[in-house]
């Protein structure tokens, strides 16, 4: 096969275990042409190089500088991201969902991991870990805490359970004090957090 | 089904711990454990939501001990001996012995940038209009099923109100049991805290699900 499986990096016995159960699983699809290893190598690549949270990060950005933009973002998601060459699995159907100065938005799957691939590349771990899935619905401001997020008590809540095809994408509030900025400084300030919801865009650097 | 992947609002399972900078993948056989799942699912034979169903079928004890790249490989095991792909002995042995069901179409390395920009739209007309509009009050059914289902349990028998009618999409419930796509109207439907978990709920939190038609009643 042309990928390497060498294992130089340190794991425990059961990670050991999972190498050997996946590897021997690709041996067999292989040798039933069920599976192209090279078509294993290019996805991993993909989600690896190509596909990730900076492509949502420029969707922020620019619906922070065009209110134009902005509103196509808050009308038909999907055509919004897919005009900045976003698209694809698991962001078929995209809905945008706009943080305010009243009301926090908050995205879980608590059914599995229904994640927007497109814009945020793969969900990390805790994400689809059943402490998250479990708590987001019912103590969103604790899971909140656990990021460094505390917010007024007034402040709404309002938890997005993905359980249909729709991935939602959360547009984080633009920090104060960067009117001149340009698209591309203030996309550096929108973190992957900020876009499930378990952070806030980064204030901007101040020397 | 009221299985292990149904934990809105359940308790023990601890804090969050987000990682710092963490990393695509953690070991070298997640990245093939995510390129196999998607190149075998490639194959078309069978459905996302039968995917997920067989995840949730893992046996509770097994599905908490897992990780999610874990939980995916046990599932893929099981849907490739399900359609014919692959035996137990061949999984026991790490070696193709028969010749086993033959594949619609195979992922090839040339399309995967294609494929995964196209993706698996799941959208669909649907004949009849919509029964609920924006601003109406439902009350989803109570129901418990063995089969695939996407109403979480917090969210049965509770009262809400239609926030958007998002279109028609493929009926998971059907689909992941090869019984067709009989696609429904969608709705996000919004839900006070304190219908969902009482008098203990955040005063100042709403919680929202995406929820089929037949999910729901007037109210």
């Amino acid at each position: 096969m042309p990928h390497a499986h060498d294992h130089d990096h340190d794991h425990d016995n059961d990670l050991d275990h999972m190498a050997a159960r996946v590897r021997a699983l690709e041996i067999i699809l292989t040798q039933k042409g069920l599976v192209e290893p090279a078509a294993i190598d290019a996805i991993v690549d993909t989600y690896e190089t190509k596909v990730g949270p900076r492509n949502g990060a420029k969707v922020v950005a620019r619906a922070w500088c065009d209110p134009d933009y902005s509103n196509w973002l808050k009308q038909d998601a999907t055509a919004a991201i897919a005009s900045l060459g976003f698209t694809g699995r698991q962001g078929e159907h995209m809905q945008a969902v706009f943080n305010t100065e009243d009301t926090h938005n908050l995205v879980v799957c608590t059914l599995c991991s229904c994640y927007p691939w497109s814009v945020l590349g793969l969900p990390p771990v805790w994400y689809k870990a059943p402490a998250y899935r479990s708590r987001a619905v019912i103590d969103p401001r604790g899971v909140l805490e656990e990021f460094d997020v505390d917010l007024p008590a007034q402040t709404k809540i309002r938890v997005w359970d993905s359980t249909a095809e729709l991935r939602y994408l959360v547009v984080p509030l633009r920090p104060k004090g960067t009117e001149g900025l340009s698209e591309e400084e203030l996309a550096a300030l929108v973190t992957r957090d900020s876009m499930i919801g378990t952070g806030l865009a980064l204030e901007p650097y101040q020397p | 089904m009221n299985g292990p992947q149904d934990l809105g609002g359940q308790m023990g399972f601890g804090a969050v711990a987000p990682e710092r900078d963490e990393p695509v993948f953690h070991a070298e056989w997640e990245k093939r454990a995510l390129g196999v799942t998607l190149a075998a699912g490639a194959m078309g034979a069978w459905t996302i939501d039968e995917s997920r169903h067989a995840r949730e079928c893992l046996h509770p004890a097994d599905y908490y001990a897992s990780s999610y790249y874990e939980i995916w490989i046990k599932a893929l095991a099981v849907l490739l001996q399900r359609h014919g792909f692959v035996t137990a002995d061949e999984l026991a042995e790490g070696r193709a012995l028969v010749e086993g069901a033959r594949p619609k179409r195979t992922l090839k390395a040339a399309d995967v940038a294609a494929v995964l920009a196209k993706g698996a739209p799941c959208d669909r007309p649907v004949s009849a209009p919509a029964r609920f509009k924006a601003g109406d009050r439902v009350r989803t059914r109570n129901f418990h099923t063995e089969d695939h289902t996407r109403l979480p349990r917090y969210a049965r028998g509770k009262l809400g109100v239609i926030e958007a009618v998002r279109g028609g999409f493929v009926f998971p419930d059907t689909n992941a049991h090869g019984k067709g796509e009989n696609p429904q109207w969608v709705y996000t439907v919004v839900f006070e805290g304190h219908e969902i978990w009482g008098e203990t709920s955040d005063p100042a939190l709403t919680v929202s699900v995406d929820a089929w038609e037949s999910y729901l009643e007037p109210a």
